[in-house]
């Protein structure tokens, strides 16, 4: 098994530490990552994306051009990865601020509005984490115990006060799936 | 010369006088006769026998006339690259705390290429003792100018005199460094005469003391004469240095117990 | 199995350090290794171990703090990136000549001049030629991942003080910046003053009274004697050559072309190799990891049964020069390279195999 993953959107949407979760969590259930984050001008303020490789085995590039699953989390990165998605891959977005929504005809895709109910529920801080939900729903890559330490791992002790939020998005994540085109 | 010095009369116990220290390399030094590294050189062997402490000190020599110093100096020592003996001491000292370091550099070394890792290990206030040698040229390299060349002053890339319009003023780094915080102790000093060649000695006995007290940089500045360079017999280049560089380097104390001294002691 | 952690390449390196038993670490901020120092000073290893870390002035004060360490026999490193690499470059050299043993880790970046703050791997030529005056080398290591980042601090301090000579490791911006799992070895207990002092008596620790006094010095200014200095330093390139070379090759038994590159091109070329491969294209790859001493007679021997080598490097052809000069001129060699920050994708490199070796 391995996953190749692109998780796309503005810098301070949590782009980047999505994918440490991710990536922490796959260590802890003793899985090979990489997490190659874009960097240079495009941190500053524009958009940020992160390559998250999960495997069994030992992992070659880490940078890559096509991806089995794609998390789009503003237009600037529909725009830019959803023809980078594998024929048969999946497209997670969340519509808000979407403009023009995607049109690949040979991929999964789902909508997640996790803008709208992370503040909602005043969950703004956890709204990667309500993201990560939805795509773990589809993708059971890391299990929630070895989630659970991967949060425990990534975040400084003093927001470990902050888990069960950071746990409950999850949660919210699964069930705020929406299917836009099913394979 | 080995003959005169294997004379066996003059060597009979009873007739020795004065004598170097061992901690001196039984060598010729390789300075110009007249120069004042052999003297510098001797008070600091001096300095050390009398602590006690050669081997509990790690010196560091610099580019320059004395890039050799190692070879006379009978120390554990390291031949630092131009400008950076600050930095080898700086680095030597935070993993040796217990042993004595020091540096010996000239004017160009310290104050020209290695003015950067001097005002910054004097800021950062290191634990070591900096022997500053200043004879305003360049002497390895033949007389070229100096940060520290005074004003007028001929050297073989100044050869109508220091135009300080185009070639910049000189440097009295010396003062600029007592200014730093880090810094306990600096002093003007010189050894053309055996009373000033004393004082010398007491300062860089000071200076070790104050490593001893973890207080900061002591930093010893040794206004000395050229005469390969200045183009002049020892006993004339001393003359000019009295009447010329002491002037505008005056000798004496500029910060003691990391206090600036008021009013500056004047010798010559 | 030691503990598991996701890190990024740069924190590897500062945790290797402390691990390792470093006495000390002197560095100057730069893009894109920062991470180094910034790891250290927040894990205060002067309370873990006792080990030193000190933020210098400059690059030049870093390196030649370095040289007065490792003189007096302690275990120091220092990191930097290609421009700040480049300012180094005589404190190098004296290490080199006066035969220091320390870790100076170059996450390199694109150049030339202030160039940018992307990945490279344009500083090949100046590791392992040289880099600054005279006729030396260092030992340089090439880290493919996070985990060889850690990995070969340990290493390149071994072979440092084995052989008392300078190790960089020439890793690139992007292995420093990434993170990966790694496996962080045991802590190795930082030496004694007085372990140093009896495991390097060439050091200048302090004279005592029954021994000569020590002088570390590159100088010689007797053409005679800096001649016997050189041919020592020669005798011992060569033992490292005949020793310490490491190289990795995947997919090579059946290959009928061949990939050679080192470093992060080295892992986009084995997902190349995968690609080609599913494509029908017997291709297979080998990776220098010691990049000097270099793998030449290893390169020849896989490189003579091939059809064509392409040699894939993120510079305009530097590594090439050395594959070259190992398998000879019966084999088509051709290079693929991006520069300036560019990382080729996995796909392009399958593309330039096609074109440039397969049907050129």
């Amino acid at each position: 098994m391995t996953e190749e993953i692109i998780i796309a959107g503005f810098g301070g949407q949590g782009v980047l530490s999505m994918g440490k979760i991710l990536a922490y969590s796959g260590v802890m259930q003793n899985k090979e990552v990489s997490w190659m984050p874009s960097y240079g001008p495009e941190m500053r303020g524009g958009t940020a994306n992160v390559t998250v490789i999960i495997s069994d085995e030992r992992i070659s590039s880490p940078s890559l051009n096509t991806f089995d699953s794609a998390i789009i989390l503003n237009q600037q990165s529909m725009d830019k990865f959803e023809k980078t998605v594998k024929p048969g891959g999946l497209l997670i977005y969340d519509p808000n601020g979407i403009t023009r929504h995607p049109v690949r005809k040979d991929i999964n895709i789902y909508s997640i509005e996790a803008a709208d109910e992370a503040s909602k529920l005043g969950l703004s801080k956890v709204f990667n984490m309500i993201v990560l939900g939805g795509f773990l729903k589809l993708k059971p890559l890391v299990a929630s115990e070895f989630l659970h330490k991967g949060l425990l791992k990534s975040l400084p002790a003093r927001h470990h006060a902050l888990i069960p939020e950071n746990e409950k998005a999850v949660e919210i994540g699964k069930n705020l799936l929406k299917p836009v085109q099913v394979l | 010369m080995e003959e005169l010095f294997a004379k066996p009369e003059i060597r009979k116990p009873e007739n020795i006088v004065y004598k170097k220290t061992d901690l001196m390399v039984d060598r010729p030094l390789s300075y110009c006769p007249g120069c004042g590294h052999g003297t510098v050189h001797r008070m600091l062997m001096e300095v050390l026998e009398e602590m006690d402490i050669q081997g509990n000190t790690i010196g560091v020599s610099p580019v320059g006339c004395s890039v050799l110093a190692y070879d006379f100096l009978n120390i554990d020592m390291l031949g630092a690259a131009h400008g950076r003996a600050p930095a080898l001491a700086t680095a030597i000292k935070r993993l040796w705390p217990y042993r004595f370091v020091f540096t010996y550099q000239g004017d160009g070394d310290l104050a020209a290429i290695g003015t950067a890792e001097t005002i910054h290990a004097c800021n950062r206030g290191e634990n070591i003792t900096i022997i500053f040698i200043n004879n305003g040229i360049y002497g390895m390299t033949g007389g070229q100018m100096a940060p520290t060349t005074l004003p007028g002053m001929r050297t073989s890339t100044s050869p109508y005199g220091r135009d300080v319009q185009t070639m910049g003023h000189p440097l009295k780094i010396t003062e600029l460094i007592a200014h730093l915080p880090g810094v306990e102790y600096v002093t003007r000093q010189s050894v053309h005469t055996p009373v000033n060649a004393r004082r010398t000695k007491k300062a860089i006995r000071k200076a070790f003391e104050i490593q001893k007290e973890k207080k900061g940089v002591g930093f010893i500045e040794v206004v000395s004469n050229c005469n390969s360079g200045w183009k002049m017999t020892p006993v004339q280049a001393n003359k000019w240095m009295e009447e010329n560089m002491f002037p505008f380097y005056p000798l004496g104390d500029i910060k003691v117990d990391g206090k600036l001294v008021e009013k500056k002691e004047t010798v010559s | 199995m030691g503990e598991l952690r996701l890190m990024k390449g740069n924190e590897a390196v500062a945790e290797a350090a402390i691990r390792a038993g470093c006495d000390g670490y002197f560095g100057y901020p730069i893009t894109p290794q920062s991470e180094v120092m910034e790891y250290l000073m927040a894990e205060k290893p002067f309370e873990r171990t006792g080990m030193v870390v000190l933020q210098a002035e400059s690059e030049v004060a870093s390196i030649n703090m370095l040289y007065g360490a490792a003189g007096t026999g302690k275990k120091v490193m220092t990191s930097s990136s290609s421009p700040g690499i480049s300012l180094m470059q005589e404190g190098i050299s004296y290490m080199a000549g006066s035969e220091l043993p320390a870790v100076i880790v170059n996450v390199v970046r694109g150049g030339p001049g202030l160039g940018t703050i992307q990945p490279s791997q344009a500083d090949y030529f100046q590791a392992v030629k040289g880099g600054g005056h005279g006729d030396y080398k260092l030992i340089v290591l090439a880290p493919a991942s996070v985990q060889e980042m850690c990995d070969h601090v340990k290493l390149g301090f071994d072979l440092a003080f084995k052989y008392r000579n300078p190790v960089m490791i020439l890793s690139d911006g992007a292995v420093g910046q990434m993170m990966e799992k790694v496996e962080l070895f045991d802590q190795i207990a930082r030496r004694t003053d007085a372990e140093v002092i009896s495991q390097c008596p060439w050091a200048a620790t302090g004279k005592p009274k029954d021994r000569e006094h020590i002088i570390i010095t590159s100088l010689d200014l007797d053409p005679a004697g800096q001649e016997r200095v050189n041919l020592k330093l020669q005798a011992k390139y060569k033992k490292i050559q005949e020793n310490e070379i490491l190289f990795e090759e995947i997919q090579c038994e059946d290959a009928e072309y061949l990939y050679v590159a080192f470093g992060l091109s080295a892992r986009i070329c084995q997902k190349a190799t995968d690609l080609a491969r599913a494509k029908g294209i017997r291709v297979g790859l080998f990776r220098p990891i010691t990049l000097f001493p270099f793998p030449a007679p290893q390169i020849a021997s896989v490189g003579n049964r091939v059809k064509g080598i392409l040699v894939v490097e993120m510079n305009a052809g530097q590594m090439i020069e050395d594959v070259k000069l190992s398998v000879g001129c019966n084999v088509k060699i051709e290079h693929y390279g991006r520069f300036g920050g560019i990382i080729p994708s996995p796909e392009e490199v399958v593309r330039a195999l096609e074109q440039k070796i397969i049907g050129g």
